[in-house]
Formats: structure tokens, sequence, C-alpha cells
């Protein structure tokens, strides 16, 4: 991966909210296992840098837990869900693993592309918006599914898509869920079993 | 000890041992990529998969351990389709390039396909490729190539201590970088080209520039530290292409220093191909007739007195023995090895040789460096203690200037008044050094190549004695030294009488008492002082005393003469010659021999053979080849008071500490990069990076 001036430069410390927080997580495990809170580190300093990872966050991180830096950039990189590149505003994340793929998320992406002018992987040159592709977000019975802040929007179509890009673009926070009015994952064609109140008991 | 059944054969292995040691036991070969014997186990190229009774697939035999009662089959039809599988998988994305790939003909990945492969593929999709990555000016990347073994990785973070290698990213994606492409700043990082099963990491240096058939080998020992590990130089025609490491467990293991192997190079620029003789303040190439006589013409009627002779610290014992043979017959006793001024004692073996053994490392509880960094000095060692600090957590003090070994050190302080302390038994670490089971003490040429040292001596001394840290089976006195001819040197007496030493050697030469100094390729202390002494020069490189010098004799380098050279232990181990000398440079004793007839006093030997005959009369344990030596304990050092002042080891560039070194091209691009990292910033311009 390409290192630019921006991604390197810039040092990063956790704020004193986020520091005691990280302390912590740290205290959860015993004394010469503090490694192992690398993970939830990540995450928060992913948070308050507004999404995404630089590598001065990693070498901070690795300094607080004492680890070799290539261990804490290894973790990193492994996981998709850290972004060690910059993001947009909004991050949207698309799932198109086989069962979201069988039920339309190429209508999803297609959509996204028409209101937005990006493909997965990439930011609006406004800074407004990222698109990514992710693995399996296990809402299957919902597919296709796109998360958006820690929401799930199910049951998509590309016309629902178009309308939850709309509503973030004009500064609201959708409603999650599932865009076909069922509940949860109940079935889709209405309630097929336990559907009467107080039957035999 | 369990009992397991291979392939029909009952083996008994010991407790701990795997599927795959057990599998080599019972003298059965089974094919690896990830694992190696010296490294922790990964279990990643599944290519050493063997069939395991009861087992509902086949097993990782690298990482299964033995069990009693195992039934194991490696040459079922299963096993060979998994091996077939697994190759088939390992070729997918691997780059059919071997006939331009340098590790073409001593390569893991060609040779176990060709056993174990389809020899076809079937994969029609496109393969990945990946950028190439920085290590470094000794490691040449090519990362297609690469199978994902991380046997590199796992060197760097458990024998070199420089976790900066990593995988990067997941499944098809991943690659093996340094972090953010620096440089790998290790003294042993050239290991991980022999390491790496695959031509995914080999050497910069070498690249495209001989194949592995095409090279003769010769079984030898390094001189570039004292550690003395063992080598194999490969040459073509006349030129040394690269050196190696062989096993030998008690000295380097299997690895060796980037210094050892990558040196080399300096035995081909800034040779002394010819004799020299200095004409009206000009150095003019002459023949060895006229050099003979102009040295000739200097010692007669000169008195013994009036002479010294410096020995350098690449010396064989042949040639220093020959030296001192040359000088005593001209009547000098002025012949003196100790080059850094170390106050080290010729009379007490015990006082010089590193007695606990590398070996005894591995036993070893308790470390207390004193004026070493052996990280700079003996990098291999230096390994070897973090090996067990790693898998024993051995535990390691130190006094002298702080740096980074690679391992944890408790520091208890820069100064020698420190060391006083502990040998008046004061300071929790005197304890800890009683109360341990095999404790070490390293002192280094830090601590005594001061005007203190042999102060210094005394009281590391006796701290050993009053630590308890010498017995009947265990001496835990230590000198590590950083030149391969020291022990060698000390042991033939070549030291100065009347407690004289080089320093006040190099004053009297100053102050014209000195009129003839004969080096033996010494040219590691301040030259200068020699500016008024006619100088003999033999040696190898036009390195810093050249320019003083008034005769130079070419000689022969460490690749070129068989030669016998003691290591720090004091264990003697004999290099044997894989090229000759360049042009008219000349094997050192034979030199020597030829100079005696000139200046009247002809040596006693005419062959090889004759002159060892005379040395090991001389000092017999010359002929005890390749065993460490148990040396009595006893008395040594001065009393007196330490002076003030940190102990700085002596090495600051690792890469720059020897003739053969300073002329290398390698050795001056590693120096530029990891030592003076400052300068070349300050200086980058478009021929960096």
């Amino acid at each position: 991966m390409n290192m630019t001036t921006e991604q390197t430069s810039e040092t990063f410390v956790f704020t004193s909210e986020n520091l005691e927080w990280a302390k912590g997580q740290i205290a959860k495990y015993p004394e010469g296992r503090q490694a192992s809170a690398v993970m939830p580190l990540l995450h928060q300093a992913q948070k308050q840098n507004g999404g995404w990872l630089p590598m001065s966050a990693i070498d901070y991180i690795a300094d607080m837990l004492e680890m070799p830096k290539m261990r804490v950039y290894e973790v990193a990189s492994f996981y998709s869900m850290y972004n060690l590149k910059p993001i947009g505003k909004h991050l949207i994340e698309v799932c198109t693993t086989t069962p979201c793929w069988l039920r339309g998320s190429d209508d999803v992406v297609s959509a996204i592309r028409e209101e937005l002018g990006i493909g997965l992987g990439e930011t609006t040159e406004d800074g407004e918006f990222t698109v990514l592709e992710v693995e399996c977000q296990g809402a299957c019975v919902n597919a296709p599914v796109l998360v958006y802040e820690e929401g799930f929007y199910e049951d998509l179509d590309g016309k629902s898509t178009k309308e939850i890009i709309e509503a973030i673009k004009s500064g609201a926070k959708p409603a999650c869920g599932s865009r076909v009015g069922r509940k949860s994952s109940e079935p889709a064609a209405g309630l097929t079993s336990l559907n009467v109140q107080g039957g035999d008991a | 000890m369990p009992t397991l059944t291979i392939d029909g054969n009952e083996v008994t292995v010991e407790n701990g041992t795997t599927v795959l040691q057990a599998c080599e036991v019972a003298g059965i070969e089974v094919p690896r990529f990830c694992y190696h014997e010296r490294l922790s186990i990964a279990g990643n190229c599944r290519m050493c998969l063997v069939e395991m009774e009861k087992a509902p697939k086949l097993v990782a035999s690298c990482a299964m351990p033995a069990g009693d009662g195992m039934v194991i089959h490696t040459n079922t039809e299963k096993v060979k389709k998994a091996r077939e599988g697994v190759m088939e998988f390992l070729l997918i994305n691997h780059p059919l390039d071997c006939p331009i790939c340098d590790q073409g003909g001593e390569c893991d990945l060609q040779d176990q396909s060709m056993a174990y492969g389809i020899g076809q593929q079937r994969y029609d999709e496109n393969r990945r490729s990946v950028r190439e990555k920085n290590m470094g000016p000794l490691i040449k990347t090519e990362m297609t190539r690469c199978i994902h073994c991380t046997r590199c990785v796992r060197f760097a973070e458990e024998v070199a201590g420089v976790p900066d290698l990593g995988a990067i990213n997941r499944g098809e994606n991943t690659e093996i970088m340094t972090y953010l492409e620096h440089s790998l700043a290790s003294e042993m990082s050239g290991n991980v080209v022999d390491l790496c099963p695959v031509g995914a990491l080999t050497s910069k240096p070498y690249a495209f520039s001989a194949r592995p058939w095409e090279l003769k080998h010769t079984e030898t020992i390094d001189v570039h530290d004292a550690v003395g590990s063992n080598i194999r130089i490969d040459v073509r025609g006349r030129e040394v292409m690269r050196a190696l490491p062989r096993v030998h467990e008690d000295v380097n293991e299997e690895w060796i220093s980037d210094k050892t192997r990558h040196a080399v190079d300096g035995l081909k620029y800034r040779r002394l191909d010819q004799p020299y003789v200095r004409v009206n303040g000009e150095l003019q190439p002459a023949s060895w007739q006229d050099a003979f006589a102009a040295i000739a013409a200097k010692t007669s009627g000169l008195s013994g007195e009036k002479m010294a002779a410096f020995v350098g610290d690449m010396q064989d014992m042949e040639s220093m023995y020959a030296l001192k043979q040359l000088m005593t017959s001209l009547g000098s006793k002025n012949i003196e090895c100790r080059q850094d001024g170390a106050n080290l004692d010729a009379s007490e073996r015990a006082s010089y040789l590193f007695n606990s053994g590398i070996a005894g490392i591995d036993e070893a509880d308790l470390i207390l460096l004193v004026g070493t960094n052996p990280r700079l000095e003996a990098a291999v060692l230096n390994a070897r203690i973090l090996e067990n600090v790693r898998a024993r957590g051995l535990k390691v003090a130190s006094i002298g200037a702080e740096a980074d070994l690679t391992y944890d050190v408790e520091h208890l302080g820069e100064d020698a008044s420190v060391l006083a302390e502990l040998a008046a038994g004061k300071g929790d670490i005197f304890k800890a050094l009683q109360a341990a089971e095999k404790p070490m003490l390293i002192v280094g040429q830090g601590a005594l190549a001061r005007e203190d040292g042999a102060v210094i001596l005394k009281l590391a001394r006796d701290l050993a004695d009053k630590a308890g840290m010498v017995s009947e089976h265990w001496n835990g006195f230590n000198v590590l030294h950083t030149a391969a001819a020291r022990v060698g040197g000390l042991d033939l007496g070549l030291v100065a009488e009347n407690g004289q030493n080089i320093n006040s050697l190099l004053g009297r030469a100053e102050a014209g008492e000195i009129e003839f100094v004969y080096l033996l390729g010494a040219d590691e202390f301040d030259v200068s002082k020699l500016k008024d002494s006619f100088v003999v020069y033999q040696g190898t490189h036009g390195d810093a005393a050249v320019s003083v010098a008034d005769v130079i004799l070419p000689g022969a380098a460490y690749t070129e003469k068989d030669g016998t050279y003691i290591n720090t232990e004091g264990r003697v181990q004999k290099a044997v010659k894989a090229n000759v000398p360049p042009g008219d440079a000349r094997e050192d004793w034979t030199i020597l021999r030829a100079l005696s007839e000139v200046v009247g006093h002809v040596l006693p030997f005419d062959t090889a053979a004759e002159l060892n005959e005379k040395l090991v009369n001389e000092l017999h344990l010359v002929d005890v080849v390749d065993v460490k030596p148990q040396a009595a304990w006893g008395d040594f050092g001065v009393e007196g008071d330490v002076a003030a002042g940190a102990l700085i080891s002596p090495v600051t560039d690792f890469y720059q500490t020897n003739p053969i070194a300073r002329a290398s091209k390698t050795m001056a691009a590693c120096s530029a990069e990891f030592v003076q990292v400052g300068v070349a910033l300050e200086e980058a311009t478009g021929t960096h990076g």
C-alpha cells in the first residue's frame, strides 16, 4: 500500500476520555498480556480519527501496548473493518457476499453508483461519501443489506437504496431496518406460524 | 519417551518431539517449507501432511506432537495426493521464472516440486503479482515468488530480535514486508536469504552473479570477529562469490553475521598485489628482492631494542608464529598483538578466554555484561543470548554505555565504579550472581582497553571469585574478544615485555627510540604516530597503515591461505584455502620465511608442514582442534583504583571494523544505511533512495 505523507506525518493521541477508556480495556487482561487490547484500541482510535487509522495511530497504540509496530500494523491490515486510508464523512458498507448477491446486491451497488457516481472502494470528490464492499454481516435473512453508522438497512432494492442515500445527503439519519415493511426477520410474506393470538394452550 | 510406528518402523523419540522430527529420526524425508528446526512452528505451508491412523484427516506433521502408539504413514496414495495438491496451490501464484531466479539450483520449491509435484498446471486464471519491497542493501526482494511461509518473519523476531518484518493484509493479498518498508536493521539480516525456501528474498550484492553449480565450495572459518563462525566460501575461478554459514552447534549454530557474509567483496577491492618501496617520499612498485633488500638495509646493525612488531586482528597462527620467530631472531621482544591496547595478561589463559564457551550461554541463568556490546562485537553470540532470553527467560544485566541489544537488559550503570561496588560484594546483582547456578560474567574490550583495564580485569576476576562463579564444572568468567587473531596472539605470548602495550610502544616510536616497526596486517591504531619510523606493512589492503609504510609486502587474506585460528573460547579451528591471492601477493608465512633469509636469520622451516610441526612443538594446544578448552583458574589483573568514565564498546560501526570490511562496497552501503543514518539523511540527494 502507498503511504502518503498525509497518512504518516500527523501525530495521533487519544483524547483524555478515550485514554481513560483504553486504560480500562487494558486492565481487562492480565499483567504482561496487554497486547490483547489491541483490537478495541484500534477501533477506538479509528472512531476518534473520523473513521480511519493513520499510521501515527498504529505507532501510538504499539507504544501504549509495548508491541512491535509491525505486529499492530499486521492486525490493522488484516481486518477489513480497519480503514487505513481516509474515508468520506459518510461511510456506506455494502454486503456483496453470496446471499445478498443472490437477493440483488448488484442493484444496490448500481443504485449507489447512479446516486453518488462512485463504485465500491471509492470516495466522492467532495469527500462526503465512501462506499466499501464488505463480507457477510450475518443478516442474510434480510438480504441484501448495507450498513451505515452502525445500523443495518435491510431488504433493499435500487429504489430504497436511493432513498436512503438521499436522506443521508439531506442531513438526516434514515431509520434502520427492513425496507419491505416486515418486522426484523419475520417471513417476507407474513407469518405462517404463531400467527394466532392466544390459541389452544 | 513416546514410541510410534512410521511406515512400519518403530521409533522411540524424546518427549516434546514432533511427528516430523520423529520421521527424520526414522530416516524418512518429509517435505516442508515453513518448518525450520531453529524457529518456532508456524504450520502454514501444509507441505508436511502425513497420514495418522485414527485421525479423520491428514495431519501437519511439523505441528503434531509425537505420541505413544501413533501409527504414521508417509508413503500412502492419500499423502502423495495431498502433497501434489499443496504443491499445486503453492505454485498457483508462483511465477515460472526459475531460469532468471537467483535461487534456481538451490531452491526448496524447485526441488520439492520436482520430487512431489505433478509436473503440470491446471490453473488458467490471472496470477497475482506483488510489488517489490525495500529491505535494505543486503536483501533483494521479488515478492511475487513469496509463498508466505513466514520463516523470515519468525527469524527477524526470534533470532535477530528485530521484529520489523511482518505479513500484512490477508488471504490472497498477504504480503511480507518490513514496517513502512524500512531496511531490516539487524546485523544478522542476511540469514533470511538462507532461510527463504524460494527466490523471494535473495542476496542483493550477489544478484545475478553466479549459479550454484558453477561454484567451488570450501569449508573454512570466518575471521571478521572472534566468534570463529564456521563458513563455506564459494569461489568461481579465483573470485570469492559469497560466504555462507555452516552448522556448528557450539559456535554459530547455523547463523552468520552480515559482516561475515557480505564483507567478502572487500577481498576484490583496494588489494595490495605487489611489493612497494617508498622512494623519496613516494611509494614505488618494486620487486620482492628490492623490497626485502630495503628492509635488510634498515635492520642490519639495528639493535632489537629499536624494533617492534604489531600483529593485526585477522592473522592466522602460522604467520604470527613466523613473525615471532623472525623478530626474536632479530633480537626484539617488542611484539604486540593487543592492537586496541587491551590490558590482557598472556600468562593466565583463563584470564583472556570465553571460559563458559559460547554454548555455555544455553545453560547460563544470569549474564552480566561489562564494557561490551555483543550485538556489535559478536552478533551471532548476541543472537544466542537473545534465544535464551526468549526461550528460558535468561536474565541479563550490564555495566557500560547503554545500547539496544535486542533483549531487555538491566542497566546497572556506565562506570567501572559500579563493577568495583559489585566486586566488594554490594548490590542486588551480586546476591543474584551468588544465588545463580551458572552465572556468566562477560568482559569486553571496552572495559579492558583503557588505562585502568588491568584494574578492571582484577575487579572482574575478584567478582567472579567472590560470587562463586567459578567451580570445578563451570567457569563463569568470560572475555569477549573482537579480533579473530587475539586469543592466538596471546597464546603465542605476543605481548611486549615489561608491561608495555601498543600505546607505550607507539610513544617510543614517536620519540625515536623505536626506529623499525613491522606491521602484520595491523591498521586499527593511530598510524600517524609511526610517521618517523621505518615501517614495513605486510598485509592485504591499502588501508590506514599504508600511508606511513616504507615497504609494503602483499599478503594473503583469510580465504587465500590455510591457517589456524583460535576463537574467543580458545577453540582451535582450521581455515582452508579457497582461492589464490591476487597478483604477486603470497601467503604470509612464506613472505616472512623469504625475508628471514635476506635479513640473515633463516627461519627453520621450508614447508607449511614443517612450520606447523614447529608451531605445535612450541604451543601444544594448537594440535587439539575444535575443542573448547578448560583453562585453569588463577589470579590475574592489578589492584588499584578505577578511573571515571563510561565503559564504551570499541565497535561503533559494525560494518567497518577491519581492512576487508572497509574495502567492501556492500559494507560501505550498510554503514551508510544503518550507522550514518543522520549523516545520510542530511546528504540525501538524487543518488539516495
